[in-house]
């Protein structure tokens, strides 16, 4: 239990403005602004954006800032001023076939139309810090290639037509939207879906590398992953014509998974799926492991009691906010509810001291 | 008017950086008369998603959106839904909503909406470019237990 304390209105007045001072470092060094962690710590303002479920790119800078770069912290500021936002509407969904794509790739296809593209990537670097970086002002510029500007298909499309994976076909159920209405499980894939997104990447991570060391048999790939812009469209309420109100980017991954037959349908494989603001491939790939580790009751598999599997386990705690509030709250005074432990403790060892004695 | 050429110029408006927006539009240096029917606020929209591409809806996160609405007098009305937090790129946008609306059409269309096109499609062609340039054939290689 926390009770309230008074006083300290000073200290805590003091200690703000020492996180003032220690936030903007040696004044000898020119201050970052804005525009410098969007433009470039674009990752980090990726998952702050994604994790606070807001996309602003200046907000998220802004929250990196005035956090000193603690990106739960940020998370933190971001998921607060949504809060204050009205609810204009909601999109359109999304067609993720029409990205205008930086990156798109397929471990399971070498050959596939609309190419495999690999885009502004850490793959096949050496991982050696480069100390050219040191340097002021140095870097490589892009290079260009003609092309096609033709809509690039999902790869798992293809196997979707020879039957060789299973449909992902509309069910029908009616989902809530999370951060609207208090959950109760079972919850849908949907409303899975939607906490997932807004995950934290490291849980996620971590549960993901959990079913792939064995702690839920879904051997998974990467049927594809792509990273670009969407359009996102909106009916303007006022006009009922639909615009491409933003533009946003996402990172979605499809896996391919291990397949489920009976005696009415021949083996096929199954599917998981991710898709998040951002160019987050770590935390889109994760969240489709996991959310295709959880889909095992609609499959027929087998519940193998690990984390993963169970979405009570999963969702609950996969919001880093919820996570740090409830942490982080520990620390704040307790001295009440320690008081009455620290009574209960002294008791008990009264009470073995005089039954020592006894014997 | 028809619909779609409305969508048209709305979506380009909604979706146009805002600092090269403001630019075009103050270089015209139009004075314009309007009552705020809306003023300008902001919100979010709820981005929804397709589970595995092709099932159920899903909500992903919210995107900031900005929007007004104005009139230039009783029958023409101007609506500003634009994407990010900026009232003045709101404003601007309702603005030239309302005057694509009028005989301004065409120094709107010629000094904004065909510049906010040609903006856009500039930037995509950047990204396609180098989209390609990283166009990569993988290939399988043979190994020693097959020969």
């Amino acid at each position: 239990m926390y009770v309230s304390v008074k006083g300290g209105e000073k200290a805590i007045n003091n200690a703000h403005s020492w996180l003032s001072e220690i936030r903007r470092g040696d004044v000898n060094i020119a201050e970052l602004n804005i525009k410098q962690i969007s433009e470039q710590l674009t990752l980090s303002v990726d998952r702050v954006m994604s994790e606070g479920s807001l996309y602003d790119k200046d907000l998220s800078a802004l929250a990196i800032k005035q956090s000193r770069g603690d990106l739960i912290e940020a998370i933190f500021l971001v998921r607060a001023y949504r809060t204050t936002l009205p609810r204009i509407g909601s999109s359109k969904p999304i067609e993720t076939g029409k990205m205008l794509c930086l990156r798109r790739i397929s471990a399971t296809f070498k050959d596939i139309p609309g190419k495999q593209k690999l885009g502004p990537t850490f793959d096949y670097t050496h991982r050696l810090l480069d100390f050219k970086l040191l340097a002021d002002g140095e870097y490589e510029k892009a290079k260009i290639e003609k092309y096609d500007d033709k809509e690039i298909p999902h790869v798992l499309s293809f196997l979707n037509k020879e039957g060789l994976i299973q449909k992902e076909i509309p069910s029908g159920k009616t989902s809530k939207d999370i951060t609207r209405n208090p959950i109760n499980f079972p919850l849908t894939r949907s409303e899975r879906l939607q906490s997932l997104s807004r995950g934290d990447e490291g849980f996620l991570l971590g549960l993901a590398y959990s079913t792939q060391r064995g702690y839920a048999r879904n051997h998974a790939f990467v049927g594809e992953l792509r990273t670009g812009y969407v359009e996102v469209q909106f009916e303007i309420p006022e006009l009922g014509i639909e615009i491409n109100i933003a533009d946003v980017m996402f990172t979605e991954c499809e896996s391919v998974n291990q397949f489920k037959g009976s005696k009415k349908i021949p083996a096929q494989f199954t599917r998981g799926y991710g898709l998040v603001f951002g160019q987050l491939e770590r935390k889109a790939i994760s969240m489709a492991l996991v959310d295709r580790s959880m889909r095992w009751k609609e499959f027929g598999e087998e519940y193998l009691g690990v984390a993963a599997q169970d979405e009570e386990f999963v969702i609950s705690h996969c919001d880093n906010i919820q996570a740090t509030g409830f942490l982080e709250h520990i620390k704040l005074p307790h001295y009440v509810d320690f008081q009455a432990e620290l009574d209960l403790v002294r008791k008990i060892r009264e009470e073995y001291k005089k039954n020592e004695q006894r014997t | 008017m028809k619909n779609e050429s409305r969508k048209q110029w709305l979506s380009y408006l909604a979706t146009a950086d805002e600092n090269y927006l403001i630019s075009l539009w103050d270089n015209l240096n139009m004075k314009i008369e309007y009552n705020w029917l809306r003023e300008p606020e902001i919100g979010s929209v709820m981005v929804q998603g397709k589970a595995g591409v092709t099932g159920d809806n899903f909500n992903v996160g919210e995107v900031t959106i900005t929007r007004c609405s104005l009139s230039l007098d009783k029958k023409i009305q101007g609506h500003g839904y634009v994407q990010g937090r900026n009232k003045y790129k709101s404003k601007i946008a309702a603005l030239c909503d309302a005057l694509m609306q009028t005989e301004k059409k065409e120094i709107i269309k010629r000094n904004i909406i065909d510049k906010l096109i040609k903006y856009k499609n500039n930037k995509r062609n950047e990204i396609l470019s180098k989209t390609e340039a990283t166009k990569v054939d993988f290939f399988t290689l043979v190994r020693g237990e097959d020969k």
